[in-house]
């Protein structure tokens, strides 16, 4: 599809350049480019701002006008490591693998009964999953703190696994029964025809074909999860806490600490900003519960 | 779809009837079997906390007062509706979402617009563009209330032509919009970019040949088209905002006052600062039914789309 339109930008291009009267659009076109890069730059600058002023002192991230030129620092790196981002990191990290994992263990079966084989009321299934993540989280905090402070899970990493499962297990259900619809039928038949068994089946002709969908679907999990603040704000403390709980401290101290602020955002930031760049293509289809893809 | 692939798993022929009327039952709950841990898990975590949201809601309970927990009916409703800070802080609510919302909307119908060509490092534009969205949120909003909204040092002020003008605090709501638009305009763009390069490019081409202009071909063909994404954005986008924490919380804390605080966070202000458990639930149980209006529309929506994405629904 994108490559038929753009065969029809070229060819409408050449059509417009060979024309005589219509040379205008030979400088449009540069002209549009040129805006796009500006544009892009623009929305994009405050994220660079960031990893740049990361790199100052102190000193340099407090001028008026903004410093451009500056000799790059890891002190600020060291600066927040030797404050304790450590082990939120290690907790960011953890509660985000393990709850990506428990997902895909959840999600593939669930997703593969509600397409390849569906059976009755799929269709309620599928309601029932995309409803839960229509209701809002702030109308099932108050219950949650209070049944994990009764079985004393506050301040436990598990508290925030089971919550980010059950946050993200919608998506991927959705998203990879997307996925697993467009399994080919004649694939699935010609095996059922030469006897494979279902889990020969599912091994050797599904799973290839999805696994790009399931590493997709883990990709905007991790996202998600990593992401997560308002559980991890409110169950988590000293033991537990995110990446996210961490950089709260930041607002609290009014202080001057831009550059060692930013590089904290930074370290936070850079492994979603990573997943999200090889997830980009399917950002859409799992933000829209794969209505779109 | 359902025909082709129940045809296999039928029961053969051969085996006599009571048999063939067990195994299919059997067969029912072999397929149901795969779905039924994610099922129960997600009924477990999801829906008994809103249960017993439902239940705190009917009682007057303070933890900070031990004991004081007793039924009241419906009286936290009635002092939640009788709150006036409840309600500047539900418009507040729906000023932001739909604000932040139909602004993303339209400036990521600009980008995609923008990005639908053929040009060079449409890629990596399309990369940079894509990064604030996967910012983590809470970095963003402390990128946004220091290094960009501060008065004297902000980037802001900076490209403005260097006044020191107090955003955050003049403008609280705006502030707390715009690092949402910032983090939600990229979505858009690519949801609605989905939409464009859906579009079937013969009609684009006959309509240019019949000498149609870049403006007629965008109202008459390219909205109507879009239109679908259009609303898919829109929903998807409340749906999630609705739910906005993270930029309250740092960049303002609600205030002035309740100047900027929405409901999720006025919520959070009542339970976690107030320890005030039936009327916070109670407006949880608001909040719910409100969402439910909006969330009708949009798994309609949503449904209604993805049969159109070409899966069997």
């Amino acid at each position: 599809m994108a490559a038929t339109i753009e065969d029809t930008a070229t060819t409408t291009s050449t059509a417009a350049r060979a024309e005589g009267p219509r040379r205008r659009s030979g400088i449009g076109p540069l002209l549009l480019t040129t805006l796009t890069w500006i544009v892009a730059v623009g929305f994009f600058f405050p994220v660079l701002w960031m990893v740049l002023t990361a790199f100052k002192t102190e000193a340099a991230a407090y001028t008026d006008p903004p410093t451009l030129v500056f000799t790059p620092t890891l002190e600020q790196f060291r600066a927040v490591f030797d404050a304790g981002i450590g082990p939120y990191l290690a907790n960011s990290l953890f509660a985000t693998v393990v709850s990506t994992l428990l997902v895909l263990v959840l999600a593939t079966p669930a997703a593969f009964a509600v397409s390849l084989r569906p059976v009755e009321k799929t269709q309620d299934v599928l309601f029932f999953f995309i409803s839960t993540k229509m209701l809002p989280v702030v109308a099932a905090i108050v219950p949650i703190y209070v049944v994990v402070n009764e079985i004393g899970a506050l301040d436990n990493i598990w508290t925030l696994i089971v919550l980010y499962t059950a946050m993200n297990l919608p998506i991927a259900v959705w998203m990879m029964r997307s996925f697993f619809l467009e399994v080919p039928k004649e694939l699935l038949e010609a095996a059922s025809i030469d006897g494979a068994s279902l889990g020969r089946t599912l091994r050797e002709v599904v799973l290839p074909i999805i696994s790009p969908g399931i590493f997709a679907t883990a990709l905007i999990c991790v996202i998600f999860a990593w992401n997560e603040f308002f559980f991890a704000v409110n169950l988590t403390a000293a033991n537990a806490g995110t990446v996210p709980v961490f950089l709260v401290g930041f607002i609290s101290s009014e202080g001057l600490y831009w550059a060692r602020l930013s590089a904290a955002a930074t370290l936070a930031a850079l492994p979603v900003v990573l997943a999200g760049w090889f997830a980009q293509n399917k950002l859409v289809q799992g933000l829209s519960f794969g209505a779109v893809k | 779809m359902t025909t082709t692939l129940e045809r296999p798993a039928a029961p053969p022929p051969a085996s006599p009837n009571t048999t063939s009327s067990r195994s299919a039952r059997t067969e029912g709950w072999v397929r149901r079997a795969p779905l039924l841990p994610a099922l129960v898990f997600t009924i477990v975590v999801t829906q008994i906390p809103f249960l017993l949201t439902l239940w705190y809601s009917l009682q007057s309970w303070n933890l900070v007062r031990p004991g004081s927990q007793h039924f009241v009916w419906f009286q936290n409703y009635v002092a939640v509706f009788a709150d006036s800070q409840f309600r500047t802080v539900a418009l507040n609510t729906i000023v932001m979402t739909l604000g932040s919302v139909l602004i993303a909307v339209v400036l990521g119908l600009l980008l995609a617009l923008l990005l639908d060509r053929h040009f060079i490092g449409r890629g990596v534009v399309r990369t940079l563009l894509v990064t604030p969205f996967l910012i983590t949120p809470v970095a963003a909003a402390l990128l946004w209330k220091t290094t960009l909204l501060d008065p004297t040092y902000g980037l802001i002020n900076f490209v403005l032509g260097g006044q020191t003008f107090d955003w955050v605090s003049q403008f609280p709501l705006a502030s707390v919009m715009a690092a949402l638009v910032w983090q939600w305009t990229p979505f858009m763009m690519l949801l609605l970019l989905a939409g464009l390069q859906s579009m079937p490019g013969d009609q684009v081409e006959a309509a240019r040949v019949d000498g149609a202009g870049a403006w007629s071909i965008f109202v008459e063909l390219t909205l109507p088209h879009l239109r679908r994404f259009l609303e898919l954005g829109i929903v998807l986008g409340a749906i999630y905002l609705v739910n906005t924490f993270d930029a309250v919380y740092m960049i303002t804390q609600g205030g002035p006052g309740t100047a900027s605080a929405n409901l999720p966070f006025y919520i959070y202000q009542r339970a976690f600062l107030g320890f005030d458990i039936g009327q916070s639930a109670a407006m949880g149980v608001v909040v719910v039914i409100l969402t439910i209006i909006v969330a009708t529309f949009a798994l309609r929506l949503v449904f209604r789309s993805f049969g159109a994405a070409g899966g069997e629904s």
